[in-house]
Order: C-alpha cells, then structure tokens, then sequence
C-alpha cells in the first residue's frame, strides 16, 4: 500500500477530522501587491495568495485559510509513487492568478482549425454548441447565456444553489466556511494543498433538504463556467433527503495554455441523499509523442455523512497527457453506498493512473467499483483501488470489477488492487480480466463487412457498456463517439 | 465468378502458395482437399484480404472486380464469406450485436436501408432456424465460451444471415458431431442456388456426402495439383495422398 498520500480518516472515532487546526499566525505584514494588476508575477509566496484572495474580494476566513492550505503545502513533497513519468514541475515557474480572460471571438466557423471542426463533426456536436466551445459569436435566441438564465431561476425556485465557488465564497459564506476541505483537508496531498491555497474557481452546489434536484446539473450551464483555471475547486452538498445528478466537462476536445491542473471536488451526502458525479474528460493529450499535453492531477473525494445516502461517480477519461484521480467515497453513515464505474482511454504516449478508494466505517456500507482500462498506442494505464473496512464496519460489502482492454502490443495495463479489512463480518469480491483486440479480431470483423473503425467502435462500446448506462442519455451517446474519436487510428 | 490466375504467396519470407489457377462458375460447389501444411487456410485467408501474407504474383477477380485491390471489409460487403477454421472469440459484444452491425454495413454498401431492430430480429430469428440454433446464443457475446462445433454452427449462422455470393468453409466440419454436421451440411445446401457458389475446404469426405461437390481439388504444397469430380474425393478417402505426392515427385523428375 502507498503511504505517501494520507487519509485524516480517524478510525476509533469514525470522524474526519475536519480541519487540522494547526495554529495560523496572523500575516504581520501588509499586503503590497498592485490590486489593479490582471497576471499575478510567476511563483508562489503568501503575497501571491493573498493577492488571489484580495482579486476575488474573498472574506477573511477564506484568505486564512488559503494561507494555512499554503504554510501548510510548504512542508509537504510532490509525491511519486504513481505508475507515470514527466518531467519535474517547477512549482515556482507557474502564475498563480490571471483575470478571466476575454475569449477571442471569432465571426464564423470557417475561422476555427478545420481539423478541431472535423473531430466536433465525428462527435455529432451540434453548430451552435460548436461556435459556444470555439467563441464564435452566438445569435441572441441560442445563447446559451439565456439558457442558463431561465434554468437558474428554476433551480432558485427550489432553493437550489448552484453558481462558482467565487459567487459562493461572497454570498453563501458561512456554507462554504462550514463544508470547505471538509472532505478533502489541504493536509490530504501535495495538490490539494496547492489547490487549496490557490484555487480559481469552479462549481457550488447546495441542494435543501427534501428538494430533488429536476435537472441535470451541468457546467455546461454555469455561467462563467469556461476559464475556471488550472485549479479548479468543486464543493456540492446534498442535505437529508436530497438528490442531485451532476456533470461536469464535455466532450469536445479543451485545450488550455496551462499544463498543470491540480482539481479538487468535494461532496457532501447527508442522511438518505443521493449525489450522482458524472465527469467527461478530454483535455488535450498532447501530441503522439505527449509534447504539450496537459496533466491532469485531481484529489476528488465524497462522504457519505449521513445513514442510507449514497455517492456515485461515473468518469469517462480520454484526454490528458498524465492523469492521476481517485475520485473516492467515505462511507461513514450505516447503509451508504458507493459506486464508482470509469472508463479511462489512454493512446499514444498518454499515461493514466486512475480508480477509487472506498473507506467503509458505517454499518452495512456497501460499495461497488466497475473500472474498464482501455490502452492503445503506446499509452501507460493503471488501476489503483482500494478498500478499506474499518472495524466497525460489520457486513460491509464490496465488489469489483477491473477489466483492461489492450489494442495491439505496445500498449501497458497495470491493476494495483488494495485491500485492508479490519472487520471478518466484510464479503469483498474482486473480479479482474485483460483482453486485446488483436489483428486477428479486426481480420474476423473486416471480414464480415465491419470496417476497422467500426469494429473496435463495436468492441469498446460493448466492453464498456456497463459504465455508459451510468450516464445521462445524451451524455453517454456522446462520450460513445468520444471514445472512438479518442482510439481512431489506434489499431491496424 | 472467381477466377485466380497464377497466385502466388509468401508469409513470413516463405513461399507457401505457388501458382494457383482456379475458376469458380456460379452455384458451383468446389472442394480443396489437401495434407496438413500444404497452403488451403492460406488460400482462404489471402482471398479473403488478411494481412500478414504478401501477394508475389498472379491475378484475382471476382465478380468482375479486382479482388486483390479491395480492402478486407469490400471483399466481404461483395459478397465474398469465410468461414473460419478458427473462429475468434469477441467478449462484450453480442453476437446479435455484431450481426446486427455487419448486415447493417452490407446492406449499406449495397445501397440499401437498414433493418431496424425489429425487422432484424425477425431475420435473426429466421436465420437461426435454419442452422437449429438456440436462441440463447444469439444474446452471448460473440463466440466467447462456445464450444468447437458452436463456434463452427455460428460461422454457418453467419453465413446464413449475411447470404453471400461466395462462401469458403475451412474445415467447418472438423468439431461438429454427427448430427450437427448433418444440420449444418443442410443448412448450406438451402442457402445454394444458381448465384452462389461453395469452396469447402475439408479433409473428409463425409461432409462431401452431404454436400456433393461439382469439382474436387488437391492442394499440395502451394499448388493444385490434380482436380477432378466427386469420385476424386472417394478415391482420396481409400487410398490417402501418397500417390498423389508419387504422381508430383515423378512429374518433377
Ligand atoms: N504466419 C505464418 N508464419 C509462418 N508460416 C506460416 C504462417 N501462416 C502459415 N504458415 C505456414 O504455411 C503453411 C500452410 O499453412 P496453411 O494453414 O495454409 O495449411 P493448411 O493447408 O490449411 O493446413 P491444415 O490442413 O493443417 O489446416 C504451413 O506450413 C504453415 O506453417
Ligand atoms: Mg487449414
């Protein structure tokens, strides 16, 4: 088991511990950054954090913070003891702030790069979604600005709050204040110390207590949800008896001038709620040498808080020249579940080191984990999971289900399965398989009159079906042809 | 329909078929028969477009068309079905799945509609009948955990359900029990007509009593190297291939 990333899971107690309150000394000197400044110079000290925090107008509570998150990320080493290879980060050669930037807009179409045109045409998005994703200009009726505007005030019908973690910290402090590294503590790991000393921006989500949430939540919808920044910070709260599906990312290939991406989403179940996180990732993986690709280091953790509430990520992975995520579930509250189903595509010379952890602390948890590897090319693809059943965990259950698929033999797929049970009422089951889609199979379906595309279209969709019933209709037609896009010329 | 001219073919830098000449009329039945090693999968595999073997010379058309010059998939969307003597196994896909996506693609390229699903099932249905398949099998993914003779009544399934010009069974035979080789030997003969032909590439001739072949071929060591009527088989059946292979170092002499 690897140690250098580390729950503050306290298991005699079966609590978080919420923050580690380590003593925060008060900045004694006065703040001297230029406010009027749009870049923040490069490099990370306290003046740059506070200078984020006094650009975003935050309260007081949310700067101390940050600044513990940051004393704290000091002390802390970039851990290695992922299955991936990069070069070193120079931590102190990144900018930590840039003011939303103007999208450069464009008057039509024919003025994007054809062949990003091409790949929104394989992905069947439709014209108006394409000039939103590439800043051409809009017509007023199809804005997606109005859209939101007429789905927002649905949602605040319900007292359903939904806007940027920015919008969050000014005008729902007190639960930002109260949920807040709640889950993920900025002692978790290097990143989400990093995170939390300089996040951006990203979603806030608070559904009431007895409010189903009547739509999909999707970034999609956010206004300002582009140029959310490469730290990223989600937090979503479901109260008792609550539920709330939410996606985040699309499928239309995003690239972005930053190449580090550290995330951290938060999810909070209360007693008998329901939390569905769907995610599809197609960040730039770089060239077929890896060159320029982004990498993509997310720490995503929920806990389910309260009895009989359950937590379900579903993540469809293609793009990233180096992803390591764990999207994970606490199951504190006796009954909890939690689902994690994942499909992660790597090709080329992309490397991912992803799956789940599962921590069992409640009575008769249950959680189960489906994850289908797919690797091409000469790509690197590794399940990590672990399951963990504390002591008072009786009859807890787990299952999983961890299956790579290989498409010719360059390719690598690698299972890191961990298991700590500390309690002998637990049933864990682990069920793993490799298979490869070699000349032989694509001969056979070519010979059937089933082109090479369609073929290993056909395969992967069929190998992973179990993880696209997870997501919304729309969605999973959508990530389908997303993942041939990601795989076209992958075999043969 | 199909006529080969002078094919040669290497794999792996190793001359296997040596100058093959053969022509195949409409509703004909062919059979190629031949020792172990001796080139008919290669021939099989090289007509119907797989990669690894390197075509040295020779010409081959069929149906009018350049064969060598279509890729794999156009070869069979013409009509051209292998039954393979080793049928591969495809997990997650159903064979329903996977029929449903080849008819769709043959149909495509002939210009016409797809079957929707219900229209399809209907045919599936048909189909499999025909070869006394159980429906169960339809819903499995594709070949994983069939047995040999399942695996080898799917192929003939297959062949049913895309109903093709010319159809090449290697050794489908081989694996089937007695019962099945009768059912699936019948199932072939209701899918012949003035249009299609047959290639049965065997190494007995019980298969032959059921489906009786107009002509009969020896393949032996990358050639053909005598053909003659149903009764050659027979003959092949008492007396082995020694006097062929006499007849052949004789002729070298
Ligand atoms: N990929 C390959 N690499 C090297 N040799 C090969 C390859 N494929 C076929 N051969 C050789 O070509 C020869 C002909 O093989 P083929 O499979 O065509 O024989 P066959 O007549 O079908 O035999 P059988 O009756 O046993 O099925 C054999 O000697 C075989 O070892
Ligand atoms: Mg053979």
């Amino acid at each position: 088991m690897n140690t250098t990333e580390e729950y503050t899971v306290d298991e005699k107690n079966g609590e978080i511990d919420i923050l580690d309150e380590v003593t925060s000394r008060e900045y004694q000197y006065g703040f001297v950054t230029d406010i009027e400044q749009e870049f923040a110079p490069k490099g990370l000290n306290e003046d740059i954090v506070r200078f984020i925090s006094a650009k975003k107008e935050e309260p007081e509570f949310m700067l101390n913070w940050r600044l513990k998150a940051y004393r704290h990320w000091l002390t802390m080493k970039e851990p290695h003891w992922q299955n991936v290879q990069y070069a070193p980060i120079d931590f102190q050669d990144l900018h930590y702030y840039a003011a939303p930037k103007k999208k450069i807009t464009l008057n039509n179409l024919d003025e994007v790069d054809p062949e990003l045109r091409a790949t929104f045409e394989k992905l069947g998005i439709s014209l108006d979604e394409q000039k939103r994703l590439t800043g051409v200009a809009v017509d007023a009726v199809l804005d997606s600005v109005s859209v939101a505007t007429t789905f927002k005030s649905k949602l605040a019908e319900k007292g359903i709050i939904f806007c940027s973690m920015s919008e969050a910290v000014k005008n729902h402090p007190e639960l930002v204040e109260k949920y807040i590294g709640s889950v993920v503590p900025y002692t978790d790991n290097f990143y989400a110390a990093l995170n939390s000393a300089v996040f951006s921006d990203g979603s806030f989500v608070y559904i009431p207590k007895g409010v189903r949430c009547p739509m999909e939540l999707s970034t999609y919808f956010r206004i300002n949800a582009s140029n959310t920044g490469q730290f990223e910070r989600t937090l979503i709260i479901a109260d008792e008896d609550s539920y709330v599906s939410y996606l985040e990312g699309c499928t239309a290939p995003m690239r972005d001038e930053h190449q580090l991406h550290a995330a951290v989403v938060e999810i909070v179940a209360h007693t008998n709620a329901e939390v569905k996180y769907s995610t599809v990732q197609n960040w730039y993986p770089g060239d077929k040498d890896g060159r320029g690709g982004i990498y993509n280091f997310v720490t995503k953790r929920g806990i389910c808080s309260g009895n009989n509430s359950k937590i379900s990520w579903t993540q469809v992975e293609t793009g990233s020249a180096i992803t390591w995520k764990y999207p994970s579930v606490i199951l504190k509250g006796d009954n909890s579940i939690g689902e994690f189903y994942s499909v992660a595509v790597t090709n080329n010379a992309q490397q991912a080191d992803t799956g789940t952890k599962m921590i069992h602390i409640g009575k008769n948890t249950r959680s189960r984990i489906v994850s289908k590897g797919i690797s091409a090319g000469k790509s690197q693809n590794s399940y990590r999971g672990l399951v963990r059943i504390g002591k008072r965990a009786d009859n807890a259950r787990n299952f999983s289900q961890c299956d790579s698929l290989l498409m010719g033999d360059k390719c690598g797929a690698h299972t890191f399965p961990y298991l700590e049970a500390s309690n002998k009422t637990a049933t864990v089951e682990h069920e793993a398989t490799t298979s490869k889609i070699g000349e032989d199979i694509l001969f056979y379906c070519n010979q059937r009159g089933i082109s090479t595309e369609e073929a290993v279209a056909l395969i992967v969709n069929g190998y992973c079906k179990e993880v696209m019933n997870q997501l919304p209709m729309e969605f999973a037609v959508e990530a389908q042809k997303l993942l041939a896009v990601s795989l076209e010329g992958s075999v043969g | 329909m199909l006529r080969i001219h002078d094919l040669r073919v290497s794999v792996a830098g190793k001359e296997i078929l040596q100058g093959i000449n053969l022509e195949i009329n409409p509703g004909e039945t062919h059979a190629i028969m031949g020792p172990n090693g001796s080139g008919k999968s290669t021939l099989a595999s090289v007509l119907a477009g797989r990669a690894d073997y390197e075509v040295l010379g020779g010409e081959v058309s069929f149906m009018g068309k350049d064969l060598l010059d279509l890729a794999p998939e156009d070869r069979a969307r013409e009509g051209l079905f292998l039954a393979f003597q080793y049928p591969v196994e495809i997990p997650g896909v159903s064979n329903a799945n996977f029929l449903k996506a080849a008819v769709n693609e043959v149909r495509k390229y002939r210009g016409q509609e797809p079957l929707d699903a219900m229209e399809f099932l209907a045919l599936m249905k048909d189909k499999a009948k025909l070869v006394e398949m159980d429906p169960s099998m339809l819903s499995r993914s594709l070949n994983e955990g069939f047995s040999g003779g399942e695996k080898k009544r799917n192929e003939i399934f297959q062949m049913a359900m895309l109903e093709p010009v010319l159809a090449i069974l290697d050794e489908t035979d081989s694996g089937l029990d007695i019962d099945a080789l009768r059912i699936v030997a019948e199932g072939v003969n209701k899918l012949q007509n003035e249009h299609r032909s047959v290639v049965l590439i065997t190494h007995y001739q019980r298969l032959l009593n059921y489906i009786v072949p107009d002509h009969v071929h020896v393949l032996y060591k990358g050639r053909i190297v005598k053909s003659g009527g149903k009764e050659l088989a027979l003959e092949l059946e008492e007396k082995g291939y020694d006097w062929i292979k006499n007849e052949v170092a004789q002729a070298a002499v």
